[in-house]
């Protein structure tokens, strides 16, 4: 497949097409001749780069440059943990970094390759080596809190599926998720090969400034998870938006949300698809329904749906290529990669009914309980503590803790355990409430037992 | 129902505490999402409120429209307040 400035410079667009960043932009077509690297394409040719930037658009004119350049590309998302990454960059062999602060800044991983982003473009470099199909590896949350690394392509990412109902002229896309996780990459690339402009946010920018600047740029396509959109349905700013597709992936879309929607945006097709980093993007819904046909499952096509032991299986071209650096394989014998997502048929449809391995889903960012636990576990009362996912009507799930303590559980056991969380999780892992219960179910393994979906 | 205010005032003074961030005044016409409590924080909000008034008016209701700004929220939790206590006596 060639590389995305080969396919842009191939097919040029009628109108402009621009990336606006807060307060930034840049000229998609420019980049033909133009690059943020500072005149070093040749340098990064060849070589495994870690994209690591504070901002989204210099990460996505960097993604631009060096698809196709690089033999690898290792997306860093915006909130990964420091202590996380020399274990990314030994198992992805990275030895070039991309970022935009100032490349003297320490905690660079002791990269000798290392170039700093500019949106105001130089003149680029000729490269005349041989360019290569780029890997992209995308960083998605493990057991223990470590990242896995997701191998995929541009052709995995990009592989055809007919986004919406029908896109129509004029469209301008925007995504609240962000473009560094699969989600928000898939619709970056899409859009870029599509040939639309698309609207990121800035960094630390509100919810309410993000969705003015969409309604300002005349945004018509906007993705982003059920969490994403009851957060824009909660700010003034909702109606400055007339969008019209709404599109929800990340997490289980219900029906309340969809009809919310669907009366709030009454110009809009409300969509909402099945996409995860290691399945890609699976299907789309757009009966204005919440779970999906039982008639996808066996239907032929280039995406293939089974449902075995409960969970979802898909094969297509859109999954993922292999972990990096780990011994686990990502698809079965005959290709199909188990999603881990239980489903149960009513009638003549599925509908999901959450995680087989007790990952919880908060607003789309993933929490393994092992993690959680573990924290719980530092306090120096504390005998067990069970963590599991208790559904959240703005998140969709919350983490929530059942915890064994020695003697009498106080109020200050309580706040020390929250206290101890709060300084080695990411919020999101926090537990939302903590219940004090005098004993916790371990089976016959000795494992503590679960009540998973 | 009288103590939904106080109830909801505290609470998210105590979240907001636990995320080590500083509101400004909590008046009835603050926007939520501009108080510096994310979506996150008031989904712990939900939750906490569930624990303390049982009562969980986003679930409960077939017509969702969401709250913008603190006055709507308190509102909406009165609200179902009082069809909870109509209900529960009912029941009784």
């Amino acid at each position: 497949m060639k590389s995305i400035l080969a396919a842009l410079a191939d097919a040029p667009a009628a109108a402009p097409r621009v990336l606006w960043g807060a307060p930034a932009s840049v000229a998609v077509d420019d980049l033909a001749q133009r690059t943020s690297l500072g005149g070093r394409r040749r340098e990064l040719a060849g070589r495994s780069v870690l994209v690591a930037t504070r901002d989204q658009l210099p990460a996505a004119v960097a993604l631009l440059e060096l698809d196709g350049l690089a033999r690898r590309i290792v997306v860093c998302p915006p909130d990964i943990a420091a202590e996380h990454m020399p274990a990314v960059v030994a198992k992805a062999g990275v030895d070039a970094i991309v970022s935009d602060r100032d490349a003297t800044e320490p905690g660079e991983w002791g990269l000798s390759v290392r170039v700093t982003s500019h949106l105001a473009l130089s003149p680029a470099d000729v490269v005349d080596v041989d360019l290569c199909e780029t890997e992209w590896v995308l960083l998605t949350s493990g057991t223990t809190g470590a990242p896995k690394l997701i191998v995929h392509t541009l052709a995995s990412l990009t592989a055809p599926i007919a986004v919406g109902p029908s896109l129509g002229s004029d469209v301008v896309w925007a995504t609240f998720y962000d473009i560094r996780r699969y989600g928000g990459l898939q619709i970056f690339l899409r859009g870029m090969l599509g040939r639309r402009s698309i609207v990121l946010a800035g960094i630390d920018e509100s919810p309410g400034d993000y969705l003015a600047r969409l309604g300002a740029r005349g945004v018509t396509h906007i993705s982003g998870t059920p969490s994403h959109w009851r957060r824009a349905l909660m700010s003034p700013s909702a109606r400055a938006i007339s969008p019209r597709y709404v599109r929800l992936s990340g997490e289980i879309a219900d029906q309340a949300l969809l009809a919310t929607l669907r009366s709030f945006y009454p110009g809009a097709s409300v969509g909402h698809a099945y996409a995860s980093t290691e399945a890609g993007v699976g299907f789309e819904v757009n009966d204005g329904l919440e779970g999906f046909p039982a008639g996808l499952v066996g239907a032929p096509g280039a995406v293939e749906i089974k449902i075995e032991d409960r969970s979802l299986r898909i094969r297509s071209p859109r999954t993922a290529r292999c972990y990096l650096g780990e011994d686990v394989a990502l698809r079965d014998e005959e290709g199909f990669v188990d999603t881990g997502d239980i489903v149960e048929r009513r009638g003549d449809r599925y509908y999901f009914l959450g995680r087989r391995t007790g990952v919880i889903n908060v607003g789309g960012q993933k929490v393994y309980p092992e993690e959680v636990e573990a924290v719980i576990a530092r306090h120096p009362a504390v005998r067990m503590a069970c963590v599991r996912s208790r559904r959240s009507p703005i998140t969709g799930s919350l983490v929530v803790a059942d915890v064994v303590v020695d003697g009498e559980p106080t109020p200050a056991h309580k706040s020390d355990i929250l206290r101890i969380c709060h300084e080695q999780l990411a919020p999101h892992k926090v537990p939302a409430t903590i219940r004090f219960v005098s004993a916790l179910d371990v089976g016959a393994a000795g494992k503590l037992v679960r009540q998973h979906a | 129902m009288s103590n939904v205010k106080p109830t909801v005032i505290a609470l998210i003074e105590q979240i907001a505490k636990d995320d080590k961030k500083t509101l400004p005044p909590l008046t009835d016409d603050l926007v939520l999402l501009e108080s510096g409590l994310d979506s996150l924080a008031i989904a712990i909000l939900v939750a906490r409120l569930e624990e303390s008034l049982g009562i969980d008016p986003f679930t409960d209701s077939d017509d969702i429209s969401y709250p913008v700004t603190l006055g709507d929220f308190i509102q909406f939790y009165e609200r179902a307040a009082c069809s909870h206590e109509v209900d529960s006596g009912r029941a009784r």
